[in-house]
C-alpha cells in the first residue's frame, strides 16, 4: 500500500479485491450487504458499532445471540448483524423476541428497534414484555420522528418540534421512556446519546449479562428528516448539541427526566435492580404448586 | 501527546500507537472522526470517493494515540485502527516551560 503523509494515493482509492481492507468489526457483519442504507450524519450505524463493542466485551458466543429488530430505518440493523437475526413486521419485534427467549431459553435475545415500532405500534408488548419480566435487552434508538416514512411525529417527538404531520410543531405530549420501563418492571434502565459511545458499549455489555427485561434508550440525530426540518443543521450538529446539553446523572429519578425540544438532555444508568425473571418466577412458582409432577421445559432438545 | 512537566516515571512511560486505515470508498463524509478526534490526526480531503463523499484524511499520523475512538464513533465501519509499537516520550512532547515544577 502505498501511503504518502496527506493519507492514501490516488491509486488506492479504488482498491481491488485484493488490497481491501477488513474493518476488525467484519465478523459481526453482513458486509455483502453494505454500505448500509443509513444517511450521512445518521447515528445509527454509531449505535450499531457500539452494540457490537458491546457484545464483544460481555464474551457472548456469536450463535448464542440474536438480534430482532422490526420496521423502521433501525429495524435495519438486523439485517446487517452476522448473527442469529430476523427482522419483523412492524411493532411486532417484542412478541417474536418473547417467543424465541422461551422457545430457547439459551438464546440471549437482543431488540434493536426504533421508537415508533417499540412504543408506538408496539406499546402493548413492550410494557407486557416488562411487565412479565422476560429475559430480553431491548436497545431502542429514539430518533424523535417516524424518519424512515418521511418524518411524521411520532410518540417521542417533542412539544414544538416540526414534523411533516404537525407542520406548525408537535402539541402532543410525548412519552418519557425510561420512566414507561421503569413502571413496567424493567430491571436495567439506562439512556445514552450517539455521542457518548464508549458508555453506551459499557451500558451495552451490563444489559446483556443482566437477567431480566432490560431497556436502554439512546437518542440518535436524524439529519435528512428531523434536523432539516427543525433546521438543526446535520447530525454532526445534532452531536455538538448532545455534547453541550447531555447531563449524565446516574440513578436520576426517571420521573424528571423527560425531553423538551433542544432542550437538557439527562442521561445515564437509572435503573439496575434485581428481580426474578419469567422463566425463574414460573418454575419457582409451579414447583411451589405442583411438587415432584412438575417438568420445566429445557429448551429445544436434540432429536 | 503532550505533557505539561516532566513525568516523574519518565523512563517508564510510553506513548501507544497505533495506525489508522481508512476504507474511502465506504466512508459517508460525515465528519465524526475528524471532529472528535482528540488529537486531531484527522482532516477531511478535499478528494471526493466513488460514492461522491470528501472522506478524512490522516495528517498527523504520528499523534495516534490508539485511543480507537474513530473505530468506535464511524457509522460506516470505514475507518479503524491498528495497534502499532508504543513510543517513549521525546523532549518535543513536553510543553514548554515544563520540566522544572515544584523548584
Amino acid at each position: 500500500m502505498n501511503k504518502t503523509a496527506t493519507g492514501f494515493t490516488k491509486k488506492l482509492d479504488i482498491p481491488t479485491p485484493k488490497e481491501k481492507l477488513r474493518h476488525p468489526m467484519d465478523r459481526y457483519l453482513r458486509t455483502e450487504r453494505f454500505p448500509h442504507i443509513w444517511c450521512a450524519t445518521c447515528g445509527i450505524g454509531t449505535i450499531l458499532t457500539a452494540f457490537i463493542s458491546g457484545l464483544e466485551k460481555s464474551g457472548l458466543e456469536q450463535e448464542k445471540v440474536a438480534v430482532v429488530s422490526g420496521i423502521g430505518c433501525s429495524g435495519r440493523a438486523a439485517g446487517y448483524l452476522r448473527l442469529d437475526s430476523f427482522h419483523t413486521t412492524h411493532g411486532r419485534a417484542i412478541p417474536f423476541a418473547t417467543g424465541l427467549a422461551l422457545g430457547n431459553p439459551e438464546l440471549k435475545v437482543v431488540v434493536i428497534s426504533g421508537d415508533g415500532d417499540l412504543v408506538a405500534i408496539g406499546g402493548n408488548h413492550f410494557i407486557h414484555a416488562a411487565r412479565r419480566n422476560i429475559d430480553l435487552t431491548i436497545i431502542c434508538i429514539n430518533n424523535f420522528n417516524y424518519a424512515m416514512t418521511g418524518g411524521q411525529a411520532g410518540p417521542t417527538t417533542p412539544i414544538e418540534a416540526n414534523a411533516s404531520t404537525a407542520p406548525y410543531g408537535c402539541y402532543e405530549f410525548p412519552f418519557n421512556l425510561p420512566y414507561l420501563a421503569e413502571s413496567s418492571g424493567a430491571v436495567y434502565v439506562a439512556r445514552w446519546t450517539s455521542l457518548h459511545i464508549r458508555r453506551l458499549a459499557k451500558s451495552i455489555t451490563e444489559a446483556l449479562l443482566k437477567p431480566g427485561f432490560s431497556f436502554i434508550e439512546v437518542i440518535c440525530p436524524c439529519s435528512t428528516l428531523y434536523a432539516r426540518r427543525n433546521r438543526l443543521g446535520t447530525g454532526l450538529d445534532l452531536m455538538r448539541f448532545y455534547h453541550d446539553n447531555a447531563l449524565i446523572k446516574h440513578g436520576a429519578d426517571t420521573r424528571e427526566i423527560d425531553i423538551h425540544y433542544q432542550d437538557r438532555i439527562v442521561v445515564g444508568k437509572f435503573i439496575d435492580k434485581d428481580k426474578p425473571t419469567f422463566l425463574q418466577k414460573r418454575d419457582k412458582f409451579l414447583r411451589g404448586k405442583l411438587g415432584d409432577k412438575f417438568v420445566p421445559y429445557k429448551g429445544p432438545q436434540p432429536i | 501527546m503532550t505533557y505539561w512537566r516532566v513525568p516523574l516515571d519518565l523512563d517508564q512511560v510510553e506513548i501507544p500507537h497505533g495506525n489508522i486505515q481508512i476504507i474511502v470508498n465506504q466512508c459517508k463524509g460525515c465528519g465524526f472522526c475528524v471532529e472528535y478526534c482528540p488529537q486531531n490526526v484527522l482532516a477531511m480531503s478535499t478528494d471526493f470517493n466513488r460514492k461522491g463523499y470528501h472522506y478524512p484524511n490522516i495528517i498527523k499520523q504520528d499523534l495516534c494515540v490508539n485511543c480507537n475512538l474513530c473505530e468506535i464513533i464511524c457509522p460506516e465501519f470505514a475507518i479503524f485502527v491498528i495497534e502499532d509499537k508504543p513510543r517513549h516520550p521525546n523532549p518535543g512532547d513536553i510543553l514548554k516551560g515544563g520540566g522544572n515544577h515544584g523548584s
